[in-house]
Parts: structure tokens; C-alpha cells; sequence
């Protein structure tokens, strides 16, 4: 049989390639004409939690420690109102095999594709996730192969991603290093479809499952320590599945009073398909080129049913910038003694910010931290920022421009957070969803409730915003 | 004379996967004038040169022909020289933390 290879092509053998890889009948959970059952597309897995637990136990994933900042908490207080300056935890996720908490998210599907006996795992993706997965491989004895946006048309690497390719090069994995662009999926069925390798995608039930024990453990720990739940969590947000998963590991650990909190880097004004602002953007994940468009509509993903789903769980949205996460990095690795990468210190900033607004005796905690190392830090970044032609400055942070100038804070008091208008990404799903609605369908009572839950909202708000933009959106 | 390198040589090749007049209807007008390439590194099936065109199998077993671009290729990536814009945040906060512990005192 001769296959056709052109963009076209591959991508219209995407959801047999899919079935094939993932092994997950997605139609199987259909209910209304828009609405899915999501609860019974992740228990239709078979993981519950504690099979997940022991499945990670296995392999060395997770029972990560629990960190007070004492000396952050008091930089906190320092610049807060008398009162306030909730007392600051973090989640040492760098203490995970490959040095973050992306070990949970790929040790189900590694676990999976041995059961079910795929030659090998594959997996799309420039960050962690692809050293996960190739770590979790080797353990379970399995071909893997990562495929990167990894440099732009002058071949310049972005060296946090460089960083990657080495990390999972040294796990045994076959690294495919692709220039920028969105095609990078489509190579990525080609992949699949040639080796028949079980496909570890970030949005499938494993990988959102694989997260649960996260939020389940870290509010085991603080009520083990503090005889309560933390009062608020903040997990760093890109295409959703750490927000998902971390906010439902809290609530089956009863944590439902508990506030869940996403936070991301501001990219605003650089696109994340371009070839020009690729080595611009300072971050590779955790920024609003992901989280925002993954918020309004998670079903852009490489799976037909996105099972990160981080609308239904987020009580807050906020942005930090992009010079206060290098400033906070600093902070911690010289008052705290911890270096860690980029990625839980964007949910630290927001946790610095907000701990401001709470009382003394609150709890928040930070649920990640990452390991570090050359090209994953400040100094690489930074230095490439300024080959760029990007300033970068001692300032008020609130003067940081993405791609233009990196303000770094002059004093701690200058840290704070940008709240996303939740309702404004809640009408921005909707309409997305609407957009998906059968050509002269209406919808039916079970694609509205399906609305509500999609958005944490009621019955009576879809109602009025349907009303609000029309049926069609 | 061109440096012949042997067979199982560790290298990397290149290769277009996509013309800059087949690249996906939605990338940026940027993107869209440069092709989509890739590289990929594996042990080399025969003898070759750099520049030739080869075909390296892959430690997860794949075969793939592309052009010989890099013998050994090393891993660069730095740290880089310190950035004075951070230099001195940690005597800044350490300030702060030392005036309120006396505060506190």
C-alpha cells in the first residue's frame, strides 16, 4: 500500500492514526451533540488512585517533598500590610527521576503501552514531558521517540529545548529535532503511524490521571503537618493538564474548600507559530501562547477529547512577567538554597503576590518546582535574550514588553499579578463550543449541563451567555 | 580528498520535511517562507563524507536517509556569562530579610 505523505494527507489519516496509537474509542463517551462523558472517558482507563500510586511506586515517581519557604514567606511579609503574608509551601517536584513532575503525566502511558505490548512510546513535545517520557521508557525497557520544535531558520536552538534534546538523548530516547512550526504534529503522525509506537500524548486520560496523585499528596502533607487543608494552590498553567490533574487530586482528598489558582508567563504579542519570535520568547511552556487558548477551547489538542480540561477547576487566572520569574528564581536559589527551573517559579511569583492578600496564618502552596541546569536557566536565557536584541533592564516590572525589553524587578514590593477576566475565557469557550454545533441543531438539556460543568458555572449563566452571542456564537 | 567517515559513526543528518510552498495553511507569513526541516541523529549505515547523502539508523531502531551535516555532534548549549541585571538581587533581598528580622527582634 502506498501512502501519501503531503501535510493533506497525513492529517486526514489523524483519527485512525490516533485509535491506532492511543487505543481509546473517544466516540464510545459521546452524550449530546456537543457533550462527552468526561468522568467516564478517565474511569473507562481502569486507574483509579490508587492503582496510580502503586503503578508509580514502581518506578520511583513522586512522594516529592514538601517544602516550607520560610525566609520567601518573610520577603512576603516584609512588603505586605501588618496582618498579611500567608506562610508560602512549595511541592519539590525536581526530586521526581527526570527532575520534574512530568514523571507522573508519563508514567501511566509508559505502563500502558508495556500491558498492552506497543513496540514503543512516542510523544510530541519540546519540554520536560519528552524527558519524562523517555526516562519512564527506559525503566519499562521501551523504544521512545520525542519529537521537538527545537531551532529556527538560522538554526539557532532555543536552549532550554537544546537542554532537552540532551537530557533525552542521555535516557535513551531518539530525539527528532524539527524547525518551528505547528506541522511538527503532522511529522509526528507520520512517526506513529511508521512504528506503531504507543502515543504519550500531554491530553490523554493517563496523562491527566497521572497528575492527580500530585494534588492528592501535597494536601495529604499539609494537612498531615498543619491538621488542614492548604487555603490556595497555585500550579503554573500552559495547555491545562496541570491544573486538571492537581485540582482533582484535591478533591478526592477532600480539599474542596481549597482555592485552585493558575498561573502563567505573559507572552502577549509574540506568536507562537513564528519563526522570528521562537527565540524571543524566553519560556518554552507555562505561558499565555498556551494557557489561553487551551483554557477557551482544550479540544485544540493531539487527541480527539482533550482530557485536560482546566476550566472546570480554576477558581483564579493570573499572568506574572517574565523578568519577575527570573527575579524570583534568583530569590530562591539565594534565600531558599533551592535552584529550580523556570516553570514552578512562575507559580512562585503568583504565590509571592498573592500570599500578600492573605492572612498571616493562611497556607498557599506552590505544587512543582524543575530541575536546572545549562540552557534551563536565567544566565541562558537571558544571554540569548540579549543576542536577540532584547533589553534587559532593573525596572518596574509593569514595563515588560515580550520580545522588546525584560524588566527585571528593583525591589520585591514590585511583584504582583495580572488577573484574567475568567468570565471573558468562559464566554470564549462557549463560543468556541457553539462553533461546533450541527449545522440547524439545537442544543439538548445534556450538552447544557455538559456547558456548566465545562465552564465551573450554572445552567442559568450558559443560558444567558447563549443568549448574549447568539446561538452559533 | 574528502574525510571519509566510518560506518556506525555517530552523526546527525538533515533534511526538508516540507518546501516553504508546502508548509500548513495557518503558520504566520514568517514561517511560511522557510521550510519546515529536520534533524536527527543516529549511527551511520555506511561509510560517508559530510555532505553526502546518507542513511543512519536511530537508537529506536528507525531507518532514515537525509544529508550528512554533523560528525559527533556536540551538545553547546551554556550558561553563559553572569547577567549583571541579577547580580545583585540576592544582597538586595538579604537586606530587606536582615532589616526585618531586627524589626522583629
Amino acid at each position: 500500500m502506498s501512502r501519501e505523505f503531503s501535510y493533506e494527507a497525513v492529517m486526514a489519516r489523524m483519527g485512525e492514526i490516533m485509535r491506532t496509537s492511543v487505543g481509546i474509542d473517544y466516540e464510545r463517551y459521546d452524550t449530546g451533540l456537543i457533550s462527552f462523558d468526561y468522568e467516564g472517558m478517565l474511569a473507562g482507563t481502569g486507574y483509579d488512585l490508587e492503582t496510580i500510586r502503586e503503578v508509580q511506586d514502581s518506578t520511583s515517581v513522586g512522594n516529592t517533598p514538601l517544602v516550607e519557604l520560610r525566609n520567601m514567606t518573610a520577603l512576603a511579609r516584609a512588603v505586605s500590610a501588618p496582618g498579611k503574608g500567608a506562610r508560602i509551601f512549595v511541592k519539590d517536584e525536581a526530586a521526581n527521576p527526570s527532575g520534574s513532575f512530568k514523571d507522573r503525566r508519563a508514567s501511566l502511558s509508559a505502563h500502558e503501552a508495556r500491558e498492552k505490548g506497543y513496540p514503543g512510546i512516542a510523544a510530541a513535545t519540546s519540554g520536560n514531558y519528552g524527558a519524562a517520557v523517555a526516562s519512564q521508557a527506559a525503566k519499562a525497557g521501551l523504544g521512545c521517540i520525542i519529537v521537538q520544535e527545537a531551532f529556527d531558520s538560522q538554526g539557532i536552538a532555543q536552549p532550554e529545548i537544546a537542554e532537552k534534546t540532551r537530557a533525552c538523548e542521555a535516557y535513551g530516547a531518539e530525539v527528532i529535532r524539527l524547525s518551528v512550526g505547528p506541522e511538527l504534529f503532522y511529522h509526528f503522525l507520520i512517526v506513529l503511524e511508521e512504528t506503531g509506537f504507543f502515543n504519550a500524548s500531554l491530553y490523554t486520560p493517563y496523562s491527566i490521571l497521572g497528575i492527580e496523585t500530585l494534588g492528592h499528596e501535597l494536601s495529604c502533607q499539609v494537612r498531615e503537618r498543619e491538621g488542614r487543608f492548604p487555603d490556595v494552590v497555585v500550579a503554573t498553567h500552559a495547555g491545562g493538564g496541570n491544573v486538571t490533574g492537581t485540582a482533582r487530586g484535591l478533591l478526592k482528598a477532600g480539599a474542596t474548600d481549597t482555592l485552585m489558582v493558575a498561573a502563567s508567563v505573559d507572552l502577549v504579542g509574540l506568536h507562537m507559530a513564528s519563526d522570528r519570535d521562537f527565540n524571543r520568547k524566553s519560556f518554552t511552556t507555562g505561558h499565555t501562547g498556551f494557557s489561553i487558548p487551551f483554557s477557551t477551547w482544550p479540544d485544540r489538542a493531539d487527541v480527539p477529547r482533550n482530557a485536560a480540561r482546566s476550566l472546570r477547576y480554576m477558581d483564579r487566572f493570573v499572568t506574572v512577567t517574565q523578568g519577575e520569574v527570573f527575579y524570583i528564581t534568583q530569590v530562591l536559589a539565594e534565600i531558599e538554597g533551592m535552584e529550580r527551573g523556570p516553570a514552578g517559579n512562575t507559580s512562585l511569583v503568583a504565590a509571592f503576590a498573592l500570599a500578600q492578600e492573605m492572612d498571616e496564618d493562611r497556607i498557599i502552596v506552590v505544587q512543582e518546582t524543575e530541575y536546572t541546569g545549562a540552557g534551563k536557566h536565567p544566565l541562558g536565557q537571558l544571554n540569548l535574550a540579549k543576542e536577540m536584541g532584547i533589553r534587559v533592564e532593573r525596572g518596574d516590572p509593569v514595563k515588560n514588553r515580550p520580545g522588546e525589553a525584560i524588566v527585571i524587578p528593583e525591589h520585591p514590593s514590585q511583584i504582583r499579578v495580572a488577573e484574567v477576566d475568567l468570565n471573558r475565557i468562559r464566554r470564549s469557550y462557549i463560543r468556541n463550543a457553539l462553533q461546533t454545533l450541527p449545522h440547524g441543531k439545537k442544543l439538548t438539556r445534556e450538552d447544557l449541563s455538559f456547558l456548566a460543568a465545562e465552564t465551573k458555572s450554572s445552567l442559568d449563566y450558559i443560558k444567558e451567555v447563549i443568549h448574549e452571542i447568539g446561538p452559533k456564537g | 580528498m574528502t574525510d571519509k567517515k566510518a560506518k556506525e559513526t555517530w552523526v546527525e543528518i538533515h533534511k526538508i520535511l516540507l518546501d516553504k510552498g508546502k508548509r500548513a495553511p495557518q503558520v504566520p507569513q514568517d514561517t511560511r517562507e522557510v521550510p519546515l526541516e529536520m534533524k536527527v541523529k543516529g549511527f551511520l549505515l555506511h561509510e560517508a563524507a559530510l555532505g553526502d547523502k546518507v542513511e543512519i539508523v536511530t537508537v529506536a531502531g528507525r531507518k532514515i536517509k537525509g544529508i550528512l551535516s554533523s560528525v559527533n555532534p556536540s551538545y553547546d548549549h551554556l550558561f553563559g556569562p553572569p547577567i549583571p541585571e541579577l547580580s545583585t538581587i540576592g544582597r538586595e533581598v538579604r537586606e530587606i530579610l536582615g532589616q526585618g528580622r531586627r524589626e522583629e527582634s
